[in-house]
């Protein structure tokens, strides 16, 4: 045989000249460029962030303020002096709906914060003790599960009062439950991967491998799923606001100006198109930022 | 299958019975209730009260006497209404809501069902975007903003329909059009969730070299399990229904349920609450029973559990 | 039907595929996953595709019927002859009259490939029901006969049953069961046993050619165990990289192998070595099929390479009667592979 032979009798992997050099990637760099690809997501995330950082510097640079009445005024239409028009009241739309805004969609972060916290917390512990620790702590979330909950949110607003405490309690004590399952169904699949069990056999604290190799495991669903509970958190302190039960005068939510809007209807539709329209949009484009990212995550679970 | 359900009749006793107990104490504790004693009332309801709530008798026996009503049907009188008893307040009510949930599910199926399974029939494709666009748009515009616009457009606007009222059939149509149309495009999304994950299963692939015609594999093939996941969403959906029966009725000044609801909750007619709320409870718990049956019927694996 | 109905029949070409080309279009590139296969099948004859993950000897078949979703997938190029109608540009509806029926399936993985939601009987006689008119009692009647056929235990109530409540074994004698129902010309076994248990693998494959014997079928007999083909085809096509390297009939193609690769496989039998020799393994792996081959997909793995090996691209062509080969040393007759004895 030649020499040139010999040289083809190895294997390929071990010429320099025959390799090609693949660039490594993380999760998170394909899911990003997964995501990057989706115009629609990334046009939704965009839009968000938009109207939140609206929400909370806009009013800075106009020069109407929230409060300012001009009653000879009354309501009119959009005009160059007020982009959106006003209220009976006389007070420029555009200026209340970002202060809306802002009540809105901290709202929805807050309580979204406090859902995940305890249902991380809750779904890690039942998923990662398992067996009969974890029955029962399902059993319970199965229990508060099938009590028609937002008519209990109702009657906690009505009987105990409509201070603005209450309601992040009663929007987070709705939450929490779906993440707890969705975390705790993650962490069940992955506790008995291979991977833990050998973290286990080195030796490592349960609390170190909790934190180290299972929350960072189960963080895409969590992302995912925060993202798809924060507008549904504004939702929900839309209706109850609507209904009169959420937030109160003088705050003013995105839900509170629907009302006033749907009472005024009739002749101002304007009162009530503008706020249902940002309302809207910004539980549209959460929402598919939410399904953008769930697909980045996990391809396996998209359309295709 | 009778021992499924009977099953899961008895895990559903604990769930009624912490209703049952959340809301006795809730009554206790609210201020302005009928234990409070500052609040002033008519003396009849007073009378009324006393007499149904023991007002007199130590609390556990207060709880007992409470929990043996409720196990008969008895949910008291009205706080705020006089000689009229709960029980005759929802069921006069009840019925109207429980047709307006009828056609806003049908609504919500007719939609939103045949729009899911063409999404999926060409995924990634126009045919597939715009359907599932404006189901994107049917989730997200709630039913409060929605239920206006239309009564804006079509019956201020165009004058089809009334403002308001439950009388005429055609009343009917913009209420249940509000209330179904998120269910709709929650229905299109699940549906071509579950066909496209069925579609790339294997046995699909087995039905097409066997021949099958493409309507032969969606009928026969694809729809019995394609349409799990939206035969499994009917429960927590009917629970939606009932909330959003809230606004809707409210909206259009229909005399049902959750309009009493409603306002039974700001007036603080707090026995009329809580039965809703108890009545509600266990119509949410038989539904999603059904719903369960339904499940373990369509998928045979189920069966064996 | 008899075994001289099948002697009959015999020698007359049932199938013959011409330069078929299936590729995927993908973000990652065009994966030529079968690339340029020219093959025929005999009334009766069992032919044994064998190669290894990724050859393209599932892709090569799944074509044939259309069943490789269109995106990304493609047929290039091609055509396969049956019966007078190109399986690859005739209409859907004369496809479908003729998949199920006259060409019938058998998939790897007997879990997956029954619905779930469906009863075994109703899958079973779903092919009469398609291509038959007769009615459900009657197609009802001959799929407890077909499930007899196959070795069920006590088919009249198992009829009835949902998949979940057979195992794998069973699972795939249904299939088979399925895909004779319509007493096809052709049958293709996908990897039939691939998926079960050593023991049950012996029983289907035993089945499968008692079924065979019985109704004269062709089968085209998918795998990646050269073991297999040895007891139970007449031919065999080697097949590399979406090509195929060798096409002989069982005997001469273990006797007188024609190509590197095919001695190389054979090499790697450990019951053909002593005990305590060291196992012998082909160094290197696949090439990659999304990046343009030139020359001979083997060369770079190939103990007799050279450097034409390399550049000059590779064509199927007869080096001894009835038996082919792709190798271009051996065509030239540079090189003699039938081992010493």
């Amino acid at each position: 045989m030649s020499a040139r032979v010999e040289a083809l009798g190895k294997p390929p992997s071990d010429d320099p000249s025959l390799i090609e050099a693949e660039r490594g990637t993380s999760l998170w760099r394909d899911a990003w460029h997964r995501l990057a690809k989706n115009k629609m997501a990334v046009a939704s995330m965009i839009i968000f962030i938009t109207i939140t950082l609206a929400s909370f510097s806009g009013p800075f640079f106009l020069k109407q303020s929230y409060e300012t009445q001009d009653l000879r005024l009354g309501a009119v239409p959009p005009n160059a002096q007020h982009w959106l028009g006003t209220d009976t009241l006389g007070r420029d739309l555009f200026v209340r709906i970002l202060y809306g805004g802002q009540i809105s969609i901290s709202v929805g972060i807050c309580a979204t914060a406090v859902a995940l916290t305890i249902g991380v917390l809750y779904g890690t512990t039942s998923g990662f003790l398992g067996g009969k620790v974890d029955a029962l702590m399902m059993r319970v979330v199965d229990i508060i599960f099938a009590l028609p909950f937002t008519v209990f949110v109702i009657l906690l607003m009505v009987f105990f009062g409509r201070k603005f405490v209450l309601l992040f309690v009663a929007i987070g004590a709705v939450q929490w439950l779906v993440m707890a399952r969705i975390v705790r169904g993650q962490v069940l699949s992955l506790r008995h991967q291979e991977f833990i069990e050998a973290a286990e056999a080195l030796g490592l604290s349960k609390l170190r491998i909790i934190f180290r190799h299972i929350i960072p495991n189960t963080l895409g669903p969590i992302i995912v799923y925060a993202t798809l509970t924060v507008p549904s958190v504004m939702l929900l302190e839309a209706f109850l606001s609507f209904l009169g039960l959420g937030v109160q005068p003088p705050m003013s939510s995105w839900g509170v100006l629907i009302k006033e809007g749907a009472e005024a209807m009739e002749e101002f539709p304007w009162l009530l198109i503008f706020p249902g329209l940002f309302l809207s949009i910004t539980l549209f484009t959460l929402n598919f930022l939410g399904d953008g990212l769930r697909d980045a995550l996990d391809p396996r679970a998209s359309k295709d | 299958m009778l021992r499924f359900v009977a099953r899961r009749l008895l895990q559903m006793i604990p769930v009624l019975f912490i209703i049952a107990t959340m809301t006795f104490f809730m009554l206790r504790l609210a201020p302005g209730g009928p234990f409070d004693s500052e609040k002033s009332v008519t003396p009849e309801i007073r009378k009324n009260l006393e007499a149904y709530y023991g007002l007199n008798k130590p609390v556990y026996l207060q709880y007992y006497d409470y929990l043996a009503n409720v196990v008969k049907g008895d949910l008291g009188p009205s706080f705020k209404y006089p000689n009229r008893t709960v029980n005759e307040l929802i069921g006069e009510s009840f019925p109207i809501s429980a047709e307006l949930g009828f056609w806003s599910l049908l609504v919500a199926l007719a939609v939103g069902l045949p729009a899911g399974l063409i999404s999926s029939l060409r995924p990634n494709t126009a045919i597939d975007y715009i359907p599932n666009s404006l189901a994107m748009a049917g989730i997200c515009v709630p039913n409060f903003v929605l239920g206006p616009l239309l009564v804006l457009i079509f019956a201020l606007t165009l004058g089809w329909a009334r403002v308001s009222g439950w009388d005429e059939p055609i009343d009917r149509v913009l209420p249940a059009l509000t209330l179904g149309a998120a269910y709709a495009a929650y229905i299109a999304r699940l549906t071509r969730g579950g066909m496209l994950e069925i579609f790339s299963q294997d046995f699909i692939r087995t039905a097409r070299a066997k021949g099958a015609s493409p309507l032969r594999i969606i009928l026969k093939h694809a729809m019995r399990g394609g349409l799990l996941p939206v035969v499994s969403y009917l429960g927590p959906a009917v629970a939606g229904l009932i909330t959003g029966s809230f606004v809707v009725e409210t909206i259009f000044q229909i005399p049902g349920l959750g309009r009493y609801f409603v306002n039974a909750a700001f007036n603080r007619d707090y026995t009329m609450v809580l039965g809703a709320v108890l009545f509600y409870g266990a119509l949410i718990v038989v539904f999603n029973l059904i719903v369960d049956v339904a499940l373990v019927w369509m998928n045979p694996r189920l069966k064996f559990e | 039907m008899s075994e001289e109905n099948r002697s009959t029949n015999s020698g007359e070409t049932l199938l013959r595929v011409n330069n078929l080309r299936s590729y995927f279009h993908t973000r990652a590139g065009i994966i030529r996953a079968v690339d340029d296969v020219s093959f025929s099948i005999n009334n009766g004859e069992t032919l044994g595709i064998v190669g290894e993950s990724g050859s393209g000897k599932s892709v090569a078949c799944y074509s044939l019927l259309r069943l490789i979703p269109q995106p990304p997938g493609k047929i290039e190029s091609g055509h396969a002859l049956f019966d007078g109608v190109d399986l690859l540009h005739c209409p859907d509806e004369q496809l479908r009259d003729i998949c199920g029926n006259r060409i019938t399936m058998i998939f790897q993985d007997p879990m997956t490939s029954l619905n779930p939601y469906m009863r075994i009987g109703d899958q079973v006689t779903e092919p009469l029901v398609i291509h038959r008119r007769i009615s459900r009692a009657e197609a009802w009647q001959r799929g407890i006969e077909a499930l007899r056929e196959v070795g069920i235990q006590d088919p009249v109530s198992r009829i009835r049953s949902y998949p979940y409540e057979f195992s794998g074994g069973m699972r795939q004698r249904v299939m088979i069961a399925t895909s004779l129902i319509t007493k096809p010309r052709l049958l293709i076994a996908d990897e039939p046993t691939t998926a079960l248990d050593v023991t049950v693998q012996a029983q289907i494959l035993e089945l499968i050619r008692k079924m065979q014997l019985e109704l004269g079928v062709a089968v085209i007999f998918i795998t990646h165990d050269i073991g297999i083909v040895s007891s139970f085809c007449d031919r065999v096509l080697v097949m590399y990289a979406g090509r195929i390297l060798e096409a002989a009939p069982t005997a001469q193609l273990f006797y007188q192998p024609k190509h590197p690769y095919n001695r190389a496989l054979q090499k790697a039998i450990p019951a053909l070595h002593e005990k305590g020799d060291e196992l012998y393994t082909i160094p290197g792996t696949p090439p990659d099929v999304s990046k343009p081959i030139h020359g001979c997909p083997f060369a770079l793995r190939c103990e007799f390479a050279v450097e034409k090996c390399l550049t000059s691209a590779i064509v199927l062509k007869e080096v001894a009667p009835n038996h082919q080969s792709a190798c271009l040393r051996v065509q030239l007759g540079e090189i003699d592979l039938t081992p010493a004895r």
